[in-house]
């Protein structure tokens, strides 16, 4: 029974979240602009959605802001967390609030300011500025994943490669990288899916031709939305949902394989 | 009339299909002291969680004052623990830590205040009272476990490795300790431990278990100088285990010799476990001895020598406090009372 | 020697994170012709209104998703491992929707003709109130509604509130439960004065973490109170982007936002110190 309503609860929840999406799912297949009358199924916004060069234009600048915002804020990031991971405590401390700002202010006023930074230096808006303000508020994301790893890491693993002979950046490759690896692999997925949810940020500091989805999507809001829109968010969200789903799959399958060695030896 | 506190009975539990205890039958008496001592896995933690209440057993009965208490939580039974890392609530001062199951009992402040001051004096801890728990040495913090548990007046205190975290000095002290705190409570005390010297130093009855079942039960001194079978013998101090063969009563056949025993009752030509403890063994001239080996390796131990001395068949460890050089020939004894002779189990368990 | 690692990030993070930060005082104090003057601040008051509904709607969104994410974060570390792992993905996933187009399909949702409406006229709803209550419209107002733009942000930021408390559940040492019990505290027991108690910080980051942005939003108000419910965001966006532009007055109302969040970041650390000092007593 209290397992039941505990179910029942998290149902409720997962309902709450999800009804939006299938409402979005579901008129991408309609056969009009509605967005709550049902005209019949269609495939040709999906079909049209291939030939509005506008909207292809603006996922291509997401996904490749984000691709590139990830990498560099993965570099940069996990970089820094071993900087950080080795300073004295009040050094360390200085650079962790300044890191923790963008993740604890409000996207309003982090787009803001990199927009007045931006005109002060005199840069015009672009895939530049894009990329800037994107890598700034992603780094943080992998610091914080990166750093318990390497809380975790034994100190002397370090010290014992090169006692062994390594020299500090073979120590760096062989030995400290493969530990903290976990932390910066999820660093990197929470960077990209950060850069790809972006809207705020991306409203204040893009210009007008290296618009991302989400600025387009803005626009469209305001003024005719079109279930093209619908088409390819539902492409984004079922690519990852499966991409999910095979991770999760591997995951599963090398937990029970553990299992199952565990169970052999004895 | 049943004197007994705790019972257990045939106690069976499994953990993904492992059997890990395999019928436990126990009994432990009011004010006793009684130790659960075997090697790590062999099945004494899940015995004290059960009776803790956090397991329940998949068959078998845990009787308290004669009561079935199978299906009581943890929270309703007379029993407290002192955790192996000693579970300590890092949100609570060590003032409040005590005083968490007398809040629970919703027990007046005023008595509340002098509980902990009583106990806070039991433990060696006065003045710590406003003391944040992390702050505290291993040492500290068990003592303020043991006096969370205590302020609760239970009439068993479980312990689970309590001293393992600490260094061996600390530990010496806190065996002396604990003894004199259950002495002066008068509250039954199971301990569960895997260091045999814990086990023999403060005990009133040691529980001997391996494999999840209990291999002998009793006295410290029945213990070291009554093992039941080689597990025993070998797990309690040091022992030399030999092949035997019983040749009639009283008369036993290992290393190539016939010796004289005081065993009896086991059949003709049956194969046993011969258990001769080192301190047991004699050194004399190889000619008047039974055996004769080489002197192999010699440490020295403190109060005594500890040499490994090979003779044709096996190498013994003898303990003496005469020193005999390596290389040297010498000639062993042993007396029949010191020789034990035990049925071969039936799984091998060294 | 590793230090030096983070050397490029710590330039980085003057350049991208302290320098804009400064310039938003530089052009608060500042006018169009780069002169120093507190003028951008006398029109503060007049926005106070703004400022008072946004910490309002704010406040309210945080205390809701507390109450539905907190009972949501403990349900979900008592899963088994691969049911936790499934949940997670759950809660990540819809971020992978863009949000702006889930809030607008939360329009499709709350409109006067949209599903819910449609469903409450379906079950009769509607009728039953006009000829009970002599209710005088054939819809429920929902959208344009502060609810709305309400259950906006509650939609928009639960996952933030359910995360952090979810991750210090789970580190939660499950030996302090049982010596909980142990100590003879009963299941509500042991959450009150365990489990909660210790799970302070993960609802100090959530609350922060719902709080802050719901406070700055201006999307949300935009689409689901179609800018009736004029938020603080509103008007940052306004200066920025919009026709009244002024980055000047723009800056002044971010800079004072930024101080009015800091002291609430900060009185609440201080409520959580409060807390973890005098122990349970408080609950």
């Amino acid at each position: 029974m209290k397992k039941f309503l505990k179910d029942f609860y998290l149902l409720l929840i997962f309902l709450f979240l999800y009804a939006p999406i299938v409402v979005l799912m579901v008129f991408s297949f309609n056969n009009s602009k509605s967005r709550r009358l049902w005209h019949g199924f269609t495939t040709r916004w999906y079909i049209e959605l291939f030939q509005d060069a506008d909207i292809l234009h603006s996922l291509y600048v997401t996904l490749l802001v984000a691709i590139l915002a990830a990498a560099l804020a993965t570099l940069i990031g996990t970089a820094a967390a071993i900087g950080i991971h080795n300073m004295r405590r009040r050094t360390r401390s200085v650079y962790l609030a300044v890191n923790n700002i963008p993740m604890s202010s409000s996207d309003t006023i982090m787009g803001v300011t990199f927009m007045l930074l931006f005109a002060a230096l005199h840069l015009d808006k672009g895939y530049l500025t894009l990329l800037l303000s994107h890598v700034t508020f992603c780094v943080p994301y992998v610091v914080l994943n990166v750093m318990p790893k390497l809380r975790q890491l034994d100190r002397n693993a370090y010290e014992a490669a090169l006692d062994l002979g390594a020299t500090p950046y073979q120590a760096l490759w062989k030995v400290i990288l493969p530990e903290i690896r976990p932390g910066i692999v999820t660093g990197a997925i929470m960077a990209f899916t950060m850069s790809v949810d972006d809207f705020v940020v991306s409203y204040f500091t893009a210009g007008t031709t290296s618009q991302p989805l989400s600025v387009v999507i803005y626009s469209m809001t305001r003024h005719r939305m079109t279930p093209k829109i619908n088409a390819v968010s539902t492409i984004l969200f079922l690519f990852v949902l499966v991409l999910l789903i095979v991770i999760n799959m591997r995951q599963v399958r090398d937990e029970k394989r553990r299992q199952a060695q565990k169970g052999g030896r004895t | 009339m049943n004197q007994n506190l705790v019972d257990l009975i045939d106690i069976r539990k499994e953990f993904d299909g492992e059997p890990v205890l395999k019928g436990i039958s126990l009994s432990i008496r009011n004010r006793e002291f009684v130790t659960l001592l075997g090697p790590s896995g062999c099945g004494k933690t899940t015995t004290l969680r059960i009776i803790g209440g956090f397991e329940t057993p998949d068959s078998g009965d845990v009787l308290f004052d004669g009561k079935r208490l199978n299906d009581v939580p943890p929270y309703k039974r007379e029993v407290n623990t002192v955790f192996q890392r000693y579970a300590l609530f890092p949100h609570l001062n060590v003032a409040e830590n005590i005083a968490f199951g007398l809040r629970i009992r919703n027990i007046h402040e005023k008595d509340i205040q002098r509980k902990i001051q009583e106990m806070l004096e039991l433990v060696g801890l006065r003045g710590f009272e406003k003391r944040n728990t992390t702050s505290l040495s291993g040492g500290q913090q068990q003592r303020v476990a043991i006096a969370r548990a205590l302020v609760n007046q239970p009439r068993v205190l479980l312990l689970d490795e309590p001293l393992g975290a600490l260094d061996l000095k600390l530990r010496k002290d806190m065996q002396i300790e604990l003894k004199r705190i259950q002495q002066s409570t008068g509250i039954t005390f199971l301990y569960v431990t895997h260091d045999q010297e814990e086990a023999l130093t403060m005990s009133d009855r040691v529980v001997v278990m391996n494999h999840g079942s209990i291999q002998q039960v009793g006295s410290p001194t029945d213990i070291y100088n009554e093992p039941e079978n080689a597990f025993v013998a070998d797990f309690i101090g040091e022992s030399n285990i030999i092949d035997g063969i019983m040749l009639e009563d009283c008369k036993v056949c290992f290393c190539g010799h016939d010796f004289e025993c005081v065993d009896k009752g086991f059949a003709t030509k049956e194969p046993v476990d011969v258990v001769i403890r080192p301190e047991d063994l004699r050194i004399g001239f190889p000619g008047d001895s039974q055996l004769q080996g080489v002197v192999e390796s010699i440490v020295f131990k403190g109060v005594h020598y500890e040499m490994m001395i090979r003779t044709e068949h096996f190498t013994f460890m003898v303990h003496s406090t005469a020193a005999e050089p390596v290389g040297k020939t010498v000639g062993l004894s042993v007396v029949p009372f010191d020789i034990h002779i035990m049925k071969k189990s039936m799984e091998d368990n060294r | 020697m590793k230090k030096s690692f983070a050397y490029p990030y710590g330039v980085w993070m003057v350049i991208f994170i302290l320098a804009p930060i400064l310039l938003v005082g530089v052009y608060a104090f500042t006018s169009g012709d780069g002169h120093f003057t507190l003028h951008n601040f006398t029109y503060l008051p007049g926005y106070l209104p703004v400022f008072g509904r946004s910490f309002w709607l704010a406040l309210i969104s945080t205390a809701v998703c507390l109450l539905l994410g907190y009972p949501m974060a403990y349900i979900m570390s008592q899963l088994s491992a691969s049911r936790q792992s499934l949940c997670m993905m759950l809660i990540m996933l819809p971020m992978w929707m863009n949000f702006l187009l889930r809030t607008y399909a939360w329009m499709s949702i709350l409109e006067n003709n949209g599903f819910l409406n449609q469903f409450f006229r379906q079950i009769g709803l509607i009728s039953f109130l006009q000829t009970q209550f002599a209710y005088p419209l054939d819809y429920i107002p929902l959208i344009n509604t502060s609810g709305a733009v309400v259950l906006g942000m509650v939609y928009n930021f639960l996952p933030f509130m359910v995360l952090p408390i979810y991750t210090v559940l789970i580190k939660l040492d499950s030996k302090l439960i049982e010596a909980a019990q142990d100590l003879g505290a009963p299941t509500h027991l042991v959450f009150r004065r365990v489990i909660f108690p210790l799970s302070l910080p993960g609802v100090i980051s959530g609350i922060t973490m719902v709080f802050v942005p719901s406070v700055s939003t201006f999307v949300i108000s935009q689409m689901l109170g179609s800018g009736k419910y004029l938020l603080v965001g509103d008007l940052i966006d306004l200066q920025f982007m919009g026709g009244a532009y002024n980055p000047h007055l723009g800056s002044a109302i971010a800079l004072v936002m930024m101080l009015l969040i800091f002291l609430c970041m900060w009185v609440m650390n201080k409520f959580d110190d409060g807390t973890s000092e005098q122990g349970g007593l408080m609950l």
